[in-house]
């Protein structure tokens, strides 16, 4: 059992699947003897070597494109794209070409890559180094979405995606880096497209993801004092998406609430409403409602950006006034 | 230590349908004495035979690709190669049977030329279940890993960090595989060019880059929109790589070509860029004539068609004209013979839209 950091959580996973198989390659800017912007790969480059962890210059399209030709001819990259903001400059290769290649191709070609990616906002770094962008991936068909909250989930989450012989986005969120868990003894692997509940309730249930899992379950201790019983329910990953899980809660509590980052239109939580509405109907007995940032880029100063994102108080509040 | 997920290795030299021994005419890829010339002089008869057979044998199947287009066999879009027959005959025929192709949405003749299966190939067209990607890719995106087809790609440049990519894993699996990636004049002013390149360059990868120069991207004329007037060759030196420029309608220029630069790729030396200078007889895709072309400019071309230009010479060289003769009829009913596989195939199930989104062989996105 070791006590680490989010951020360390990340180079952990990594080394656990560098170690185990050598067709892992790790690769992206300042991911070497730097140990990586975030320092969430330090002592990956010593441990592993030039010839498994790889500096590329700033130059996604080169990186990302290359990270998908080693995963059609043998290879398992490891694609570290620093802030997830970045996919913009690379969208071409991720949405048309790694998330499309196998079905186009009959099925010849298989892309097993990760793109590890840091998420979100909560660091005052402005518009275009916090957005959450795990709704532009799930949007794609062909790519997989994983979005841990917790060191165990990243490690965990880490090797699943490693693993699996399809594309994989591990967004990991950069709010939670300084948070710290504990990580059993032993090889960690998880499941992709497998909810948790983080903590069960009878009053309504609360579906969060990634840096809102957190704080959604700060607001159910706020409302547990006024006896306000919340279903806290972490998705973990957007695609495979766990509806079940969210369903059977759902006809336990008869409400449904989402907490995302993401601004307000087309968020993750607007696929996963919509599918409530079209199966669950029946067991809903007040609004669905969406906890999301307001439908504008994340403003930089602190007070503004405090008051965009979705947190624990906030949330208590919109809950308290739906729930009556 | 990737001997399960290195597709397309093992089985390749028995499934090329060019109709070529295994491996062609490979053996004299690696000749020092034709790497050193470049001046395609010294290419050997069995060597020019290969080729020959290339030529043909994409020339054939691209023509009745447009006769079936006119025939509304072949809907959506597609985009011939008839006229650039050489680049690709040449590349492939010195190329090792394990290599790496990738090419653009104009690609049918990388993937004949690698020896992918033309039946399967023109099914693909007519969108049959038969068809490469089982009709699930199109015109645009053939691929036949088998063969070491690596893909063909409609975005503009993407492929080259793709193909940048397999340079990278070959160097690490120490297979001595090359990766060789082609493209339009066209791909040279868009940014991952340039980033492909440049990381190719710095990590030494085993990749060609070959730039099929047909003068124009769609429908403008490249040297307009272009600061230089080589598009690649003129940027070669960005990289650091050496000012390649050849005619790309002769298939002996193009392979020695292609030997002296996969070689250099497979001894270490890393990547290489050639502009390959061609034209394509018809317009950018079935729905262009061409027409923004000059008649003098076409004309001119035209006298420097490489098949004909090819067989001439392989009569002046000595080959008998019916050798030749008998090679073509031979082409001529494998098309024909391709066409009717391709049209008898059924066309596919709507099953077959759930498949092979994901390794499970689905598409599901939800549990």
């Amino acid at each position: 059992m070791a006590e680490v950091t989010y951020r360390e959580s990340i180079g952990y996973g990594m080394a656990q699947e560098l170690d185990r198989d050598p067709t892992v390659v790790l690769v992206g800017e300042d991911v070497g003897a730097a140990g990586h912007v975030f320092k969430s790969t330090v002592g990956l480059f010593e441990r592993f070597g030039p010839g498994r962890v790889f500096d590329t210059p700033i130059s996604e399209q080169a990186f990302v494109g290359a990270a998908m030709g080693a995963a059609m001819t043998g290879l398992r990259p490891i694609v570290m794209l620093m802030y997830a903001d970045f996919f913009g400059v690379c969208w071409d290769t991720v949405a048309n070409e790694i998330a499309k290649t196998r079905y186009m191709t009959g099925g010849q070609v298989e892309v097993p890559l990760v793109i590890q990616a840091d998420n979100g906002a909560g660091l005052r770094m402005g518009a275009q180094h916090s957005q959450s962008v795990e709704s532009w991936a799930m949007a794609v068909p062909g790519l997989k979405v994983a979005v841990p909250s917790t060191p165990v989930d990243v490690v965990g989450l880490m090797a699943a995606a490693v693993r699996c012989d399809d594309p994989v986005l591990v967004l990991t969120h950069k709010y939670l880096y300084a948070t710290k868990g504990e990580i059993p003894d032993g090889e960690i692997v998880a499941e992709l497209g497998r909810a948790v509940v983080r903590r069960p309730g009878t009053s309504a249930t609360v579906v969060a993801l990634g840096a809102m899992v957190p704080e959604a379950l700060r607001a159910a201790e706020l409302l547990e004092a006024e006896g306000v019983s919340l279903e806290v329910i972490d998705l973990r990953c957007l695609v495979p998406l766990d509806v079940s899980t969210v369903i059977e809660s759902v006809a336990r509590t008869s409400r449904l609430f989402t907490v995302e980052e993401n601004p307000r239109l087309c968020g993750w939580g607007a696929e996963l409403v919509s599918i409530v509405a079209e199966e669950a109907l029946w067991s809903i007995d007040g609004p669905i409602v969406r906890i999301t940032t307001p439908h504008v880029p994340v403003p930089a100063a602190p007070v503004l950006e405090d008051a965009v994102l979705p947190r624990a108080a906030r949330i208590a509040e919109r809950i308290r006034a739906a729930l009556g | 230590m990737t001997g399960e997920r290195e597709k397309g290795s093992t089985t390749m030299a028995m499934q090329d349908h060019t109709g070529l021994s295994p491996g062609g005419a490979t053996a004299t890829a690696t000749d020092a004495s034709v790497a050193d010339g470049a001046d395609g002089a010294d290419v050997a008869r069995d060597v020019r035979l290969a080729i020959y057979r290339r030529q043909m044998l994409i020339r054939g199947v691209e023509k009745r690709a447009y006769d079936l287009f006119l025939r509304n066999l072949v809907r959506g879009t597609s985009h011939l190669a008839i006229g650039q027959e050489a680049v690709a005959a040449g590349f492939a025929t010195a190329m090792r049977p394990d290599d790496y192709t990738f090419a653009t949405y104009r690609g049918h003749h990388h993937a004949l030329a690698r020896g992918a299966p033309p039946a399967g190939l023109l099914a693909e067209l007519v969108g049959r279940t038969n068809g490469l990607m089982r009709g699930r890719g199109g015109s645009m995106h053939i691929t036949s890993v088998a063969q070491g087809m690596y893909g063909s790609y409609a975005i503009i440049g993407a492929h080259l960090p793709i193909a940048a990519g397999a340079a990278w894993s070959a160097l690490y699996r120490r297979s001595g595989q090359v990766s060789v990636c082609f493209f339009g004049d066209g791909t040279t002013n868009i940014g991952a060019f340039h980033e492909a390149l440049n990381l190719a360059a710095v990590w030494k990868l085993p990749v060609v880059y070959v730039c099929e120069n047909n003068l124009y991207m769609e429908y403008t004329n490249t040297r307009s929109v272009t600061a230089v007037d080589h598009p690649a060759a003129d940027r070669a030196a960005s990289y650091g790589l050496e000012r390649i420029v050849i005619d790309g309608n002769d298939p002996d220029v193009v392979y020695t070509t292609a030997c002296v630069a996969l070689g250099r790729a497979r001894a270490g030396g890393g990547p290489s860029l050639v502009e390959a200078l061609t034209y394509r007889h018809g317009g950018h895709s079935r729905a262009d004539p061409g027409k923004y072309r000059p008649e003098e400019e076409v004309k001119a071309w035209m006298t420097r068609d490489p098949v004909p230009m090819y067989r001439e010479r392989l009569i002046g060289l000595g080959v008998a004209s019916s050798e030749l003769d008998a090679l073509d009829q031979e082409i001529s009913a494998l098309v024909d013979q391709a066409t009717r596989e391709a049209s008898e195939g059924p066309e596919p199930g709507v099953s077959e839209i759930e498949r092979d989104l994901w390794a499970d062989g689905g598409a599901s996105w939800r549990r």
